[in-house]
C-alpha cells in the first residue's frame, strides 16, 4: 500500500464512528487548550519582561560595583511618608552603608579592562523629601538615565538635560498624594526637593514637573524623580557642600558600556574579568534573571497540569483504537488475506491516532488562541490595565507549533499499543471472528 | 505443473491432551483452469485446508507448493505480493466495509498492491461492469441487495487479475435464484477467463458442477473425483 494512500485510509477510517471519534477530539482538546493557554500565559508574560528591559536599561550596559551584593533593594511601590528623625545615607561613605566607594583610579582600572568601551560614575543623589508647596512631605528617591533608556511616560515630555532651569519627571503614583491634582494638570508645576549636605544644613532646591512616568512592573524610575542635567548638578553640587574633594569623587556604582555585539558568552567573559579585578557586573537581564525563573516555574507546573490531561485523553485514544480494532477485526483479516503487510497495518491504526490527536490538537489550539487573545484583550483594559504593555496570553508559532506536534506524538505512542494488537492478528481467526 | 500440489499435509492445533488434528495427511495437486471443490460437514477440517491453500495459514508438516514453489519459503512482502497477485477470495459472509462505496470496496486489493488512483478506479469500473454493477459504484455497500453483494465481493475478487479465486460457501447466504446467478458468474470466470476455481462448501448442488471434487472427513481426503475417474 502506497504511503499516500494509507494516509488517506487512516484519515478517512477516523470518520467511520463519528460520535466515538469527536468524543476522543474532545478529550484531546482540553489538554490542548490548556497546554496552548499556558504557555501562551508563559510566553506573554515573558515577552513583556524582555520588553520592560529595554526601558530598564540599555542590552549594552551593565552596571559595576566593587561589592558583591548588588547596591540596589526593591523600590517601594507606594509613597513613603518623610519621617525627619531618619538618617539619610548620601555619599557612599557614611556608617551603616556596606557600599564600597568606586575611586576615579577604579574607574581607571575598570576602563583599562579589555571589552570597556566607555564608564559612566553614577552620581548617588539621595534627596530628604518631595513637597509640593505646603503639601506632605514624601521620601523620593532619585533615579538617572542612561543612553538607550526611555522612560514610559503618562503625559508631558521627558527631561530636557539641555536647559538651564532644573527640571523633573514624577512617577504617576507622587501626583495625587502631593496634591497636584491628575496627571496633566501636574505638568508645568514646581515642587520642592530638600537634600542635607555634609554639615547637615538642609538645601531647598524648586524644579519644574515636566512629565509623568507611567507605572510598570520595573520602569526606570520606580519610587523615584527623573532629573534633567541642571537638576541633577545642582542637587549634588547642594549634596556635596562641606566635603573633602577626594570624597566628592565617591561613587557607588558605574555603568560600564562594552560592544553592542557582545553574546552572552562574551558578556560573561567581561564579568569574569570584573570579578577578577575584584568588581561585580550585572546587566539588566541579570536583575531580571529571578523574574523570569519564577514566572518559567509556574508556566511548568500549569504546563504539567495540561500534559496530564493530555495523558487522561492518551487513555481515550487507547480506549478508541481498541475498540476500533475489535470492531474491524474481519476487515484486518480481509486486508491481511489480501496481502497487506503486518507493518502497514500497524502504521494505518497509528496514523489514525495520529490524526485523532491532529485534529483535537488543532483545534483546541485554535480555540486556546481565540480565548486566550479575548481574554488579555479583555483584562488589558481591566484588571490588568495597570500594567500597560502586558499582553497576558501570548502565542509564538514555534510553540503552537510545538503542542501539536507533542499532541500527535502523544497520540500516536498511545495508538501504537492498539495498533500492535491489530498488526499481530491472525488473519484466520480474524476471518473466522463473527 | 500443476498451479497447486500439496504433499502429506498435516496440521494440528493445541498440544498435549488438547491436541486437535485437523488435517491428517492430505496429497492433490490441482491444475491450472480446473474448477475443484472441497466438501466435507463442519469440522472436517475443509476450512483449515483452505487457510492453508490461501497461505494464510501454514501447515504443521508437509508441503504446499505455489507453481512450483514451496510456501514455506515465502517470507514477509514475498509472501504478502503472492498474496495480493495469487488468489480472488469470496466469503460466505461477504466482508464488506459497509460505509464505504462499493467502487472503494472493490479496489481494496488494488490499493493494498499500491497501485495508482487513477488505474485502480479504471480497473474497478470494469470489474463492476463485467458484474453488471457499474451503476452502483457510488452506491454504499450496506445498502446493497445479498446478490449484489456477493457480486461487489466478486468483483474485488476479479480486481487484480487473480490466478485462483477461493470461494467459501460463496451461496451460502444467498436465496437459490440469487445463489444460482452468483454460481453461473463464477464458473464462467472459470471457463472464460481460465481462473483456477476452488469452492468449499457442503452444498452439494455446487459441488456438482465442478470439473471435481475433493471430499474431505475427519482431516483426512476420503474421495477424490478425479482419482475415481481416472
Amino acid at each position: 500500500m502506497r504511503t499516500v494512500d494509507l494516509i488517506g485510509s487512516a484519515v478517512s477510517n477516523t470518520f467511520r464512528s463519528k460520535t466515538r471519534t469527536i468524543l476522543t477530539i474532545l478529550a484531546i482538546f482540553v489538554g490542548a487548550f490548556t497546554l496552548t493557554l499556558t504557555s501562551g500565559l508563559g510566553t506573554g508574560i515573558n515577552a513583556f519582561i524582555d520588553d520592560t528591559v529595554t526601558s530598564i536599561g540599555a542590552s549594552d550596559v551593565m552596571t559595576v560595583t566593587t561589592t558583591p551584593e548588588g547596591a540596589t533593594g526593591v523600590d517601594a511601590t507606594e509613597p513613603v511618608e518623610y519621617n525627619p528623625d531618619a538618617i539619610a545615607s548620601g555619599q557612599p561613605g557614611p556608617p551603616g552603608t556596606t557600599v564600597v566607594a568606586l575611586t576615579p583610579e577604579d574607574l581607571d582600572t575598570i576602563a583599562g579592562i579589555e571589552g570597556v568601551t566607555d564608564v559612566v560614575p553614577t552620581r548617588s543623589i539621595r534627596p530628604d523629601y518631595i513637597q509640593a508647596g505646603d503639601g506632605t512631605k514624601y521620601v523620593i528617591g532619585v533615579g538617572s538615565l542612561i543612553a538607550g533608556q526611555t522612560i514610559p511616560l503618562e503625559s508631558g515630555g521627558e527631561p530636557d538635560d539641555d536647559a538651564t532651569e532644573p527640571q523633573l519627571v514624577l512617577p504617576v503614583a507622587f501626583v495625587e498624594p502631593l496634591g497636584l491634582g491628575d496627571p496633566e494638570s501636574a505638568i508645568g508645576q514646581t515642587v520642592t526637593l530638600a537634600i542635607t549636605d555634609a554639615e547637615r544644613t538642609q538645601h531647598l532646591v524648586d524644579a519644574t514637573v515636566v512629565g509623568i512616568a507611567e507605572e510598570g512592573l520595573a520602569s526606570p524610575s520606580g519610587a523615584a524623580i527623573v532629573p534633567n542635567a541642571a537638576l541633577s548638578d545642582e542637587l549634588f553640587e547642594a549634596q556635596s557642600i562641606g566635603l573633602p574633594a577626594e570624597d566628592v569623587e565617591r561613587y557607588a556604582q558605574a555603568s560600564v558600556f562594552f560592544g553592542p555585539g557582545f553574546t552572552d558568552e562574551d558578556v560573561q567573559a567581561l564579568k569574569d574579568r570584573l570579578s577578577d579585578a575584584g568588581y561585580t557586573g550585572s546587566t539588566v537581564s541579570d536583575q531580571l534573571g529571578l523574574f523570569k525563573t519564577v514566572i518559567d516555574g509556574i508556566v511548568l507546573v500549569l504546563n504539567a497540569f495540561a500534559i496530564i490531561a493530555l495523558l487522561a485523553a492518551s487513555f481515550g485514544i487507547v480506549n478508541t483504537l481498541y475498540m476500533s480494532v475489535q470492531e474491524r477485526t474481519r476487515e484486518i483479516g480481509l486486508m491481511k488475506a489480501m496481502g497487506m503487510g503486518n507493518g502497514r497495518v500497524f502504521s494505518l491504526f497509528s496514523l489514525e491516532a495520529a490524526f485523532i490527536g491532529f485534529l483535537g490538537s488543532a483545534i483546541g489550539v485554535a480555540v486556546a488562541m481565540l480565548a486566550g487573545s479575548a481574554l488579555s484583550s479583555a483584562l488589558s483594559t481591566s484588571i490588568l490595565a495597570d500594567l500597560p504593555g502586558l499582553t497576558l496570553i501570548a502565542f509564538d508559532p514555534v510553540s503552537v507549533a510545538g503542542i501539536i506536534i507533542v499532541v500527535m506524538l502523544i497520540a500516536f505512542l498511545a495508538g501504537t499499543l492498539p495498533a500492535a494488537r491489530a498488526a499481530r492478528a491472525d488473519p484466520v481467526e480474524s476471518l473466522r471472528y463473527e | 505443473m500443476p498451479i497447486i500440489s500439496v504433499r502429506d499435509v498435516r496440521k494440528s492445533y493445541g498440544r498435549g491432551q488438547n491436541r486437535f488434528d485437523a488435517l491428517k495427511g492430505v496429497s492433490f495437486d490441482i491444475r491450472e483452469g480446473e474448477s475443484v471443490a472441497i466438501i466435507g460437514k463442519s469440522g472436517s477440517g475443509k476450512s483449515t485446508l483452505m487457510h492453508i491453500l490461501a497461505l494464510l495459514d501454514a501447515p504443521s508438516s508437509g508441503t504446499v507448493e505455489l507453481e512450483g514453489v514451496d510456501t514455506s519459503t515465502l517470507r514477509g512482502s514475498r509472501l504478502n505480493r503472492t498474496r495480493n497477485k495469487t488468489f480472488g477470495f469470496v466469503f460466505q459472509q461477504f466482508f464488506l466495509t459497509g460505509n464505504s462505496t462499493v467502487l472503494e470496496n472493490v479496489i481494496l486489493p488494488l490499493k493494498i498492491a499500491g497501485i495508482g488512483p487513477s488505474e485502480r478506479r479504471r480497473r474497478g469500473h470494469a470489474a463492476l461492469e463485467q458484474l453488471e454493477l457499474g451503476d452502483k459504484a457510488k452506491n454504499k455497500a450496506v445498502d446493497l441487495s445479498g446478490g449484489q453483494k456477493q457480486r461487489t465481493v466478486i468483483a474485488r475478487a476479479l480486481v487484480n487479475n487473480p490466478r485462483i479465486i477461493l470461494a467459501d460457501e460463496p451461496t451460502g447466504n444467498l436465496d437459490t435464484a440469487t445463489g444460482a446467478v452468483v454460481e453461473d458468474i463464477l464458473f464462467s470466470l472459470n471457463r472464460e477467463n481460465g481462473i483456477t476455481l476452488i469452492v468449499v462448501t457442503h452444498d452439494e448442488e455446487l459441488a456438482a458442477r465442478c470439473d471435481r471434487r475433493l471430499f474431505i472427513r475427519d482431516g483426512l481426503l476420503v474421495e477424490d473425483s478425479a482419482a475415481v475417474a481416472a
